[in-house]
């Protein structure tokens, strides 16, 4: 912040920059044009973020504002978490392309236990800047086609209960201030009497200051509109009615919520502070909001984020030493991992053969025993073959021993049948 | 509703044509008409365009910024045409109080600054010098001091970007444009001119001007510009505006017109004379003044139109949305490469960058001081 200051006195009287007087018209005064004309073309984008309970009117607000009737949805009060819910859409009005994302709380306020209510909200603001700084950060960018999604208003809407903030508005509001622009606004201010209001506006930004909740003020650095927002700045926070419905107002069609006792007209600021929201958050103030997101609350979001993961600026006197140190830790951090990693893999892999190895035996020896019992059977079979071709043998053998004995006995019987016969003839 | 004077910023905010200039504005676009409603204008006004007035508004209070380098031998009316181009003493001669003309022995750089404003608008005006540029015996590498120089702004704005704690606004001395002037030979560019615009174009807007165009007849100033657009071609050479950043249609059909006038064959002069009742910039010799600002005479006005009434936005775009990033890419995975010479090949280097996200790796090494 004080770096900040000194730059801009420095770049009032820089050295060696001379104001010079110009002998005529040279042209130039035509860079904020060529400057509007480049932004037309590439189109503006603006994210709005709705924090408040189920049913306090943040999307008929949205419409309102804008004139147009976005999708909503009634949520449910049984939501168990909060949630965040993003649309976007592209809006026009005459030359001017706006992508417009609105993002509304689901379930806020529902839960009995409301301690990590705010939790969500952060959670999704601090996505936006981290993808914001992952684009910043690469290699190859490309960060003017990039559709920024950073938050950059935050419209909280208070009850109208007419007494004071609730603590859920205090702790949500408080976790948020230093990370997106907060503009308070009371909800359905139409239930509260306007001496009430006065009094309920000065309870709550009492409530504010002595809690230390950074809201955001409008500037006041450039003349042309200082006036208009120091005025405003008095006005917060802006009790606000939406209706999308239009009722015959005199010979006019205006916006209005009509009731039994009369007609709530939106646009009349008598009624209620729709008009001076309108005013500062989109016709006067929103180049201011954008730019306060990216050079506070980015910036802020992006050192934490990098002195968190253990990056220093050089200090211009002892410039190596912390550096150095820093890369050197970084340097073993990652050959030790490195390492790490090797072992690792060389382990799996020792692992892995050994398995391989393992089951490459197992079938070795699967087969081996497959093989041997095969070769059992065969030895086998050959055993029984040769015990039959052994019988076979003996029987053949017993047979023609046989065989020649009846023979050699037909043949004697015969030579002495022969004998007998000579014998008896004589 | 809100008393008169705070309602001056509601007026809506048109993007008008340049009616000053001979050029449209770049990236033109296609503004619908008033009226046209598409989703979004259902009932009545809602303010948005208010944000050109936003827009317009802050960049008066910031100021702008331009860097601009002159590249060319001694003699060819450099300083002159840069105090024609901004009507006041921006020279680096101007401004010297020693007004010897001294032909120094190398290249040197010099660079000044003035704040000069006109009708509210602030801007911040560098011309970056180069005296001794072309007039060596031998003017072999003549460019390294120059693209060293033009590195070296590149490479002090990429030191600011990486820092934990920034400053709110950057500030900018990347060179915007150069211009290099070409000796009005009539004939061809010679090889110290194809050299110096074949290596520079790639790192930064070149925007060639004929310098003296003066000693030049009509039909000689033509015949040597088409050489030289047929050289550049040839050569492969992309000046500004360069056909490969061209947006869209329209944006191609306002650069063709301008591609095919360039090289601008200019006179530059700092001296008023009176012609026909009126006082005009001029060159007055025996045989006639010569207009600078008379489109009939030369092409100052065209140069000038370009440089500073339609295009200074997108010149400044170019460079720090193209060659600014070139130039980081080129530099990051240089640092990258530090650790291990083929990260993509190192079968672990994947694996390794779950600890940090893989494109964030760079920033370890990225600031150490470099040999």
């Amino acid at each position: 912040h004080k770096s900040c200051m000194s730059e801009e006195r420095r770049q009032g009287q820089d050295k060696g920059v001379r104001p010079l007087s110009l002998a005529g018209h040279v042209g130039f005064d035509s860079l904020p044009d060529q400057l509007v004309n480049k932004s037309i073309c590439q189109g503006f984008c603006f994210n709005i973020l709705c924090i408040g309970e189920t049913g306090i009117g943040k999307s008929t607000l949205m419409d309102t504002l804008f004139n147009t009737n976005f999708e909503n949805f009634e949520s449910s009060h049984f939501e168990p978490q909060v949630k965040l819910r993003a649309q976007t859409y592209d809006l026009q009005e005459s030359n001017v392309r706006l992508r417009l994302t609105v993002v509304n709380t689901v379930g806020f306020g529902d839960q009995m236990n409301k301690q990590e209510s705010y939790q969500p909200v952060v959670d999704y603001i601090d996505r936006q800047f981290e993808s914001y700084l992952q684009e910043e950060l690469k290699i190859k960018r490309s960060l003017h086609n990039y559709h920024d999604s950073r938050v950059h208003a935050c419209l909280y809407f208070i009850s109208p209960s007419g007494h004071s903030l609730k603590s859920l508005d205090l702790v949500t509001m408080k976790k948020l201030d230093s990370k997106v622009n907060i503009i308070p606004v009371i909800a359905k201010a139409d239930t509260i009497s306007k001496s009430e209001l006065h009094k309920f506006k000065i309870k709550i930004m009492s409530e504010l200051v002595s809690n230390g909740v950074q809201i955001y003020q409008f500037p006041l650095d450039d003349e042309t509109v200082a006036k208009v927002n120091t005025t405003m700045n008095g006005h917060l926070p802006f009790a606000v009615v939406g209706s999308t419905e239009e009722v015959s107002v005199g010979n006019k069609m205006v916006k209005a919520r009509q009731y039994p006792w009369g007609v709530v007209q939106v646009e009349n600021e008598n009624h209620c502070d729709f008009v001076k929201l309108r005013e500062m958050l989109i016709c006067v103030n929103m180049e201011d909001l954008r730019e306060q997101t990216h050079t506070r609350h980015y910036e802020l979001y992006r050192r934490c984020k990098l002195e968190e993961m253990g990056f220093k600026d050089t200090d211009p006197e002892c410039k190596p030493v912390s550096l150095q140190q820093t890369y050197e830790a970084k340097r073993q951090e990652f050959l030790v991992e490195l390492q790490k990693r090797e072992d690792e893999m060389r382990q799996m892999f020792v692992q892995r053969v050994k398995e391989k190895e393992a089951e490459l035996k197992e079938a070795e020896r699967e087969l081996q025993s497959r093989f041997e019992h095969l070769k059992r059977i065969h030895a086998d079979e050959k055993a029984t073959l040769e015990e039959k071709k052994r019988l076979l043998d003996e029987d053949q053998s017993s047979f023609s021993k046989r065989r020649a004995a009846a023979q050699l006995l037909q043949a004697q019987s015969l030579t002495a049948n022969g004998k007998k016969d000579k014998d008896r003839k004589k | 509703m809100l008393s008169p004077p705070t309602t001056c910023y509601l007026l809506l905010l048109q993007a008008h044509r340049s009616q000053r200039g001979f050029f449209e504005f770049p990236n033109h676009g296609s503004p619908q008409a008033k009226g046209d409603k598409t989703n979004g204008s259902d009932f009545g006004y809602v303010g948005i365009d208010a944000i050109l007035e936003q827009m317009r508004r802050k960049a008066m209070k910031q100021g702008f910024e331009f860097n601009i380098m002159v590249v060319g031998q001694s003699g060819l009316g450099k300083s002159t045409l840069m105090n024609t181009l901004f009507k006041s003493k921006v020279s680096r001669k101007s401004v010297q109080p020693n007004p010897e003309e001294r032909i120094p022995k190398t290249i040197e750089i010099k660079s000044i600054s003035h704040d000069i404003e006109e009708k509210g608008v602030r801007m911040k005006l560098t011309v970056i010098d180069t005296p001794g540029f072309g007039d060596q015996i031998n003017n072999e590498n003549c460019w390294q001091p120059i693209m060293k120089f033009i590195n070296d702004q590149y490479e002090a704005y990429l030191q600011e970007e990486i820092n934990i704690d920034r400053k709110k606004r950057i500030p900018d001395s990347r060179v915007h444009c150069c211009i290099y002037f070409i000796p009005p030979t009539g004939h061809c560019l010679r090889p110290l001119d194809v050299e110096f615009m074949r290596r520079l174009s790639k790192v930064v807007n070149i925007v060639p001007v004929i310098a003296k165009a003066d000693t030049l007849t009509l039909e000689e100033r033509d015949y040597f510009k088409q050489t030289i657009r047929e050289e550049l071609r040839a050569n492969g050479i992309d000046v500004y505006p360069q056909k490969e950043f061209d947006e869209d249609a329209e944006d191609r059909m306002i650069n063709d017109k301008i591609r095919e006038m360039i090289p601008f064959a200019v006179v530059g002069s700092d001296q008023e004379y009176q012609v026909n009742g009126k006082r005009i910039l001029g060159r007055k010799t025996k045989w006639g003044t010569i207009e600078v600002e008379n489109i009939a005479h030369c092409e100052f006005a065209y140069l000038r139109d370009l440089l500073i009434r339609t295009h200074m936005q997108n010149i400044k775009d170019i460079t720090g949305s193209i060659h600014y990033e070139t130039y980081r890419v080129r530099r990051l995975n240089e640092s990258n490469g530090h650790f291990t010479p083929h990260p993509s090949d190192h079968p672990l280097w994947r694996n390794l960058c779950n600890c940090y996200p893989m494109q964030m790796f760079w920033f370890f090494f990225f600031k150490l001081p470099t040999k």
